[in-house]
């Protein structure tokens, strides 16, 4: 396990983060290059090193600056304070867990009807397929500022963003997944003379699930996405999105990459504890891997 | 009085639309071209009805058009202002999202080609890779348009990163579909190593490198307009959206995203059609032809 798993990965992790120390050196010797050179002074190799380290605005800060950073905006600011990652990562979260929420709730409704009924299917499911090849993160600008413009701000503009972008992964997975009994079992329901029901209560749902869950981890990546867009245009008032832009006015590389790296950290764990739940909702029904 | 009369038009046209659909769901020809008319017909009768309807709702009651613009006066925006559509589909799409994309994905499938010699390295990109393809990546952006300027090129690094992970993820996963048995078959013949790649496993990992060329497309589109909000020259998708919601040139919105959502879809298109040609072998492609 050790050997096999873990190994590999802390290797592939190590490599990256020496990778960024090097890239770090290379992309920030040029400005302490120049300032040397400003003062009349020469600079050397050496010198140049420990300095590309601790810039206040460097092209590509270090691991350890980002590190810094991200400690002092969480653990040292209080959570209501507006400099507080953790104020904006909650304002960027409940905006995509209210809108993953609603999200999924339609795509599974839709699916349904879609299973369920032939002109559905045939009408709607060309569109809900051809919906997903078209960049509908580039409407989310304009469903802020309409929104705005008839006074409905903050969290549900942004929130719907997220059901829009959640709604058809989740929608595409549970057709799919209604549609995976196989024939015997649906027959053998239809031998129990078992009504639409019941069939599908105790069959097609149950199927389901393992589609279900893998459909939205893809559904709350993309929530996560459409909360973060969400909040560029609106200006930099609040959130992770906000932190972003404002960092990117202000030239606060710091800021940028440490916002980056929450938003990182929020869609691994929000992404580990659906698989998580999945896994363990399979093992207790008796799915042994899921089969999506 | 004509609005109203728009409106009730809309609302009869829907509910006949509807009815025909039931019908035409109802018949069921068991093949020929029949089968191919209907399926087409149902959802194209379907989407006039739904712009039907939107034309007769935001007519009939007089929506705002800073809210939501009436399909017709989208059109006449869209047919009016061809040369600024285009120059923003040139600096987008033809330099963005097109350099990026094949950068970004030839990049992927040549680390995954490498990667895939090593069981080590294999098993250290893999967990990460499918960790960071759920990332948001966009968020780079500001990043990149620090680096590398207002232009395309910064558009286009962004478009790199985000199409890197899933082709990579995708690769790996596929130069391992190849069955057992096949590989002990290229064993017995004495293949070398890049004879069996060439050979037995790329081909094998067609339909997963296509998955990831097909997401790509999308992504692609995603990340070098979003890119655009972040700082741009005055010509580009992402700032024609931004530029105009500003200005709420609501129908200019909508006639951008019209463009977006026909490069995309057709994209996406030309894609599956070159994936049914390679891999033709494939049950889910074999499936089609009765």
């Amino acid at each position: 396990m050790i050997r096999t798993r873990i190994l590999p990965i802390l290797t592939v992790v190590a490599a990256i983060i020496a990778v960024w120390y090097a890239f770090a050196v290379v992309l920030n010797a040029p400005f302490e290059r120049s300032a040397a050179e400003r003062a009349g002074e020469t600079i050397s190799f050496t010198e140049i090193v420990p300095r590309t380290m601790g810039q206040q605005r460097p092209v590509l800060p270090a691991p350890h600056q980002v590190a810094v950073e991200i400690w002092e905006t969480t653990a040292e600011k209080s959570i209501t304070s507006k400099r507080s990652l953790i104020y904006h990562a909650w304002v960027t979260l409940s905006a995509t867990l209210l809108g993953f929420m609603m999200g999924t709730a339609l795509g599974i409704l839709l699916a349904v009807g879609i299973v369920h009924s032939r002109v559905l299917d045939k009408s709607m499911m060309p569109w809900v397929i051809t919906s997903q090849t078209i960049p509908i993160l580039a409407l989310a600008p304009m469903i802020i500022v309409v929104f705005n413009s008839v006074g409905v701000t903050g969290l549900l503009p942004k929130a719907l963003i997220s059901t829009y972008l959640s709604f058809f992964p989740v929608a595409v997975g549970m057709v799919k997944g209604l549609r995976s009994p196989e024939t015997m079992h649906m027959d053998l329901m239809h031998t129990y003379s078992a009504n639409r029901s019941q069939t599908f209560w105790k069959l097609r749902w149950p199927s389901s699930v393992p589609f279900l869950f893998t459909s939205m981890k893809i559904g709350i990546a993309a929530s996560l996405v459409g909360a973060i867009v969400g909040e560029l245009p609106t200006g930099a008032v609040a959130g992770l999105g906000a932190r972003l832009l404002a960092g990117s006015y202000y030239g606060q590389t710091v800021q940028i990459w440490s916002a980056l790296l929450v938003a990182a950290i929020l869609a691994g764990l929000l992404v580990g504890l659906i698989g998580w739940i999945g896994g363990w909702l399979n093992r207790r029904m008796g799915v042994r891997e899921a089969r999506a | 009085m004509t609005n109203t009369a728009i409106l009730i038009g809309a609302i009869v046209f829907w509910l006949a639309a509807w009815y025909a659909n039931t019908r035409l769901a109802a018949m069921r020809p068991e093949r020929g071209p029949m089968v191919t008319v209907i399926n087409l017909a149902i959802p194209v009768l379907f989407g006039a009805a739904i712009l039907a309807l939107w034309e007769g709702i935001t007519r009939g009651f007089g929506v705002p058009t800073v809210i939501l613009p009436p399909p017709s006066m989208i059109w006449e925006r869209i047919t009016s202002s061809v040369p600024t559509l285009w120059a923003d589909f040139q600096q987008t799409y033809l330099k963005g999202v097109v350099s990026g994309y094949l950068i970004g994905c030839s990049l992927g499938f040549l680390v995954a080609v490498l990667v895939d010699r090593s069981p080590f390295w294999k098993a250290g990109v893999m967990p990460i890779g499918n960790l960071v393809s759920a990332l948001p990546i966009v968020g780079i952006a500001p990043i990149m348009v620090m680096w590398f300027g207002f232009d395309w090129q910064s558009k286009a690094a962004v478009v790199v990163v985000m199409t890197f992970f899933p082709m990579l993820v995708n690769t790996v996963a596929g130069l391992n579909a190849a069955g057992h048995m096949e590989r002990d078959l290229m064993h017995t013949y004495a293949s070398t190593r890049t004879q069996s790649l060439l050979k037995l496993r790329l081909p094998a990992a067609m339909p997963f490198i296509f998955n990831a060329l097909k997401i790509n497309s999308t992504l692609a589109l995603i990340g070098a307009i979003v890119a655009e909000f972040f700082g741009t020259p005055i010509v580009g998708m992402g700032f024609r959206i931004s530029a105009e919601v500003g200005r709420l040139n609501v129908d200019m919105v909508w006639a951008t995203i019209f463009v977006a959502a026909l490069a995309g879809s057709l994209s996406y298109g030309a894609i599956a059609l070159v994936e049914r040609s390679v891999t033709f072998w494939h049950p889910s492609m074999r499936s089609e032809r009765p």
